[in-house]
């Protein structure tokens, strides 16, 4: 029966069945990421055009140069590049938990569910530090939506509502990650016989980590 | 027995399983998870929308034709809108009201008929009908987008009724006009207003595309591969496309907005002096907001068009009786318009101080988007030629389109030209050509869908003598509105003016506006012949047959009036595309999708006829379900 279907349905595509062998759920999942990519590119090419069309920009490794604890310490982009390595740490983890779901092993799925929620509040905390240090500032006025002591004012507003727009994503995405975790605490993937609600969430998961790299590499490394 | 990989399938279609219960009436007919229920609520709303955008414009057409007139008769209606002038009595439509009158005229056609009332209409109805599909992908999801809609629809609708009036700035919302609420009076609160709206409007839109085009991937029954889909679903599903990539930038464009309105940022505002004085905001780019709106607000132009498109290509070769010219000629040119959209935004900047060279570039990758344009265009007319043309209104309303399309289209070249338009930008040239090209051609194709699969929707047909008066009327009044329209802009006439009495140089052109105006107002009154043919034939209509036009495609296998999961017994298979019309020795003049060929030996062709003998060893394959 399954030659049958090779005679007539010559590829993948003639209908029946899912062209890419995945649920719908799975694919709409990459439907809504390649639309919220479009979403954090417009605003990645506005932060771009505002800031080339400006006179002056603040050097990014004397603006983020402080650490928790250290007061007075010169440790440029130190401290976001822990939280950059913590929220890459909860990919692997994130990884790990999809590949406890092939083997249907629920205890190992809601161990590293688990590293990855933790993963993703530790960076929302890190994120909260980072944030208060910028507001209080260092003894010039700190910064704030309209104003900053670093140099023009789009620089904070930027900051903020892109770190701001993706730190959303991220506190969604715990938020998300908990449900299933909790869903897999309470055996429902087992009873359904997979787990791929874990893969979606992962998908989610990644793409939160990739855009990081990209509003990392545009507000700390250029 | 099914393969491995049609578990995976089979899984998906659990939640079908639920057909025979019974439910209650909130769940059948306001909360509804069917597809048919949610594409009526869209079609309903958009229709609701329609007749509030249409007596916007006749408002603003009142003040234009008729600059003199008194409208102090209008007070009930409008209230505080119409001045009373304090020496001679007469009633005077106020000046920022025209703005947002004309502002959300716009809004609503493009947004809340021409994307929500069409997409949402006939992607809901059609996919799962023509692709052999028990319902959307998410029913739940599809659920959620017509809610979101509604909520967008209500917050747009409460602006009418705030002291400082709706958004005002246009439809396009330029800042710094839009950004600051000291501007104007429709960029306070109703401007606020009008971002809330839009963006639950933008999450409706992509619910409902990622659901649509979930669906056309995963969904299609056994046999209808993608060259065997109709050309509506080509085009809903490359709609659906370009909005899940252009929705989302402008959602970036308005969350800036509203910060820089709310939050005192300046992403878009810079040395801006207000009343001699100074603002604080400094860097920003108004610019900026045009780039990102337009990256939208250009692809937007196909979301409304291409679902208008596919559906005229589906009505013609249907009433021609004859298979669509050039399917997979259609097809390349749906892809390469779809494509091409994304690239020429910048054309409605030319007169924005970009760089020339820039300019030139997006003036030939504008011009370029014609050659697919016409390539649909002539397909239409060879698969019109020589047919066996059977005129239903859906048929006039198709052909109107075409009509549209080609004398709306060409004055596109004269516009995507960086040169010229700096004599025609922001004139009634423009109003007249979008509004030929893209409003009524794309309101036309809707329309024509209604006609068309009115009998799939409520069992029953509409009257066709009204259908043909809604025409003519319709098509008639469309250009003697838009066709002088042009003369008016070639002239100089700016859009979005209150008067233009004060200009001795237009006073030759006072008649041409009150002629407009008339006609306008004709056109508008003609439409409600319509919206009686429709809700009186919803009841009282001429109970339709299973296939009342004679048509090939799946929906037309269902029962007169599908129930939850659309095919009572198993999906049906497909073994041949969509426009077997009049085939040379068949039986019929059309042949549906579901015969197979090994039925059909008296009109095969030679590799047809090979395809005949392999159906029968595939025979004991058993429907998915």
């Amino acid at each position: 029966m399954s030659a049958t279907s090779t005679t007539l349905a010559a590829s993948d595509w003639t209908g029946g069945k899912s062209p890419f062998n995945v649920s719908y759920g799975k694919l709409m999942m990459w439907l809504f990421l390649l639309s919220d990519a479009f979403t954090f590119s417009g605003f990645l090419i506005a932060y771009g055009l505002v800031r080339f069309s400006a006179d002056s920009w603040p050097v990014p490794e004397e603006v983020f140069n402080a650490m928790p604890f250290m007061h007075g310490v010169n440790a440029p982009l130190i401290f976001v590049g822990i939280m950059t390595f913590i929220l890459i740490l909860s990919s692997v983890t994130m990884v790990m938990a999809v590949d406890a779901g092939h083997r249907m092993d629920k205890k190992g799925v809601a161990k590293w569910m688990g590293w990855t929620i933790i993963g993703g509040a530790v960076f929302l905390g890190c994120q909260a530090w980072e944030w208060t240090h910028f507001i209080i500032g260092t003894g010039g006025g700190g910064a704030s939506l309209t104003w900053n002591e670093y140099g023009p004012a789009s620089f904070a507003a930027f900051f903020f509502f892109i770190t701001g727009f993706h730190g959303t994503h991220v506190l969604s995405g715990v938020v998300i990650n908990y449900l299933v975790y909790y869903n897999t605490i309470r055996g429902v993937y087992e009873k359904r016989g997979h787990y791929d609600m874990v893969e979606k969430v992962g998908l989610y998961w990644h793409f939160i980590d990739l855009v990081w790299v990209f509003v990392f590499t545009f507000f700390y490394l250029v | 027995m099914s393969t491995a990989h049609l578990d995976n399938f089979t899984d998906e279609m659990e939640h079908d399983d639920h057909d025979h219960h019974e439910q209650s009436f909130i769940s059948k007919y306001i909360f509804s998870q069917d597809h048919k229920v949610i594409a009526k609520q869209f079609l309903i709303s958009g229709i609701i929308w329609a007749i509030i955008g249409g007596l916007l414009s006749v408002i603003f057409r009142l003040q234009l034709g008729f600059p003199d007139m008194d409208m102090a008769w209008l007070r009930p209606l409008l209230g505080q809108w119409i001045n009373i002038d304090a020496a001679t009595g007469l009633g005077k439509l106020d000046t920022e009201f025209y703005l947002a009158l004309v502002t959300m005229h716009g809004t609503i056609m493009v947004f809340f008929v021409l994307t929500a009332g069409l997409s949402g209409t006939f992607s809901n109805f059609l996919i799962p009908l023509q692709i052999g599909a028990r319902d959307m992908a998410s029913g739940f999801m599809n659920m959620l987008s017509y809610w979101f809609f509604f909520a967008s629809s209500m917050i747009m609708f409460a602006s009418f009724f705030i002291s400082t009036g709706p958004a005002s700035g246009s439809w396009v919302i330029y800042p710094p006009l839009s950004a600051l609420p000291q501007s104007m009076s429709g960029a306070g609160l109703g401007m606020t207003l009008w971002l809330v709206a839009m963006a639950l409007f933008i999450v409706s839109t992509l619910l409902g595309g990622i659901n649509y085009i979930a669906t056309i991937i995963n969904l299609r029954t056994d046999g209808m591969s993608f060259t065997k889909l109709p050309l509506t679903i080509w085009a809903f599903f490359l709609t659906a496309i370009i909005g899940l990539l252009s929705f989302p930038v402008l959602l970036s464009a308005a969350l800036l907005l509203i910060l820089d309105r709310s939050f005192g940022t300046s992403f878009y505002l810079s040395e801006i002096y207000i009343g001699g004085e100074a603002l604080p905001n400094m860097g920003g780019s108004p610019i900026l907001f045009q780039h990102l709106f337009w990256f939208l607000g250009h692809p937007e132009v196909y979301i409304v068009l291409l679902p208008s498109l596919g559906i005229t290509s589906e009505i013609i070769s249907t009433n021609s009786r004859k298979p669509i010219f050039g399917y997979k000629a259609m097809i390349g040119s749906m892809m390469a318009i779809a494509i091409l959209s994304f690239v020429v935004w910048a054309h409605h900047m030319f007169v924005s101080g970009m760089n020339p060279f820039a300019g030139s570039i997006f003036m030939l990758l504008t011009l370029i988007i014609a050659v697919p344009s016409a390539i649909k265009a002539f397909n239409y007319i060879t698969t019109l030629w020589k047919g066996n043309i059977i005129f239903t209104p859906a048929m006039m309303f198709s052909i109107g389109l075409v009509s549209f399309f080609i004398s709306g289209g060409v004055t596109g070249i004269f516009l995507g030209n960086a040169a010229l338009d700096i004599q025609l930008h922001d004139t009634y040239f423009v109003t007249a050509h979008f509004h030929l090209v893209m409003g009524s051609a794309a309101f036309f194709g809707m329309i024509a869908g209604v006609y068309h699969w009115f009998p799939k929707m409520f069992g029953r047909m509409m009257d066709r003598k009204l259908g043909y008066i809604h025409f003519w009327t319709s098509f008639i009044g469309i250009y003697l509105i838009f066709f002088p329209m042009h003369y008016i802009g070639i002239a100089g006439f700016p859009r979005r003016y209150y008067s233009f009495t004060n200009f001795d140089a237009f006073s030759t052109f006072t008649d041409l506006n009150a002629f407009i105006s008339v006609a306008a107002i004709a056109t508008f009154v003609a439409q409600l012949i319509f919206v009686f043919n429709f809700f009186y034939s919803i009841f009282k209509g001429k109970r339709a047959t299973q296939n009342p036009w004679d048509s090939t495609t799946l929906e037309w296998t269902t029962p007169i009036e599908p129930g939850h999961g659309n095919w009572p017994g198993p999906i049906p298979k497909v073994y041949r595309w969509p426009y077997d019309y009049s085939k040379p020795g068949a039986k019929e003049d059309f042949i549906m999708q579901t015969v197979p060929y090994a039925q059909t030996p008296e009109s095969n062709l030679p590799h047809e006829q090979e395809l005949a003998g392999l159906e029968g060893k595939d025979d004991n394959a058993i429907k998915v379900d």
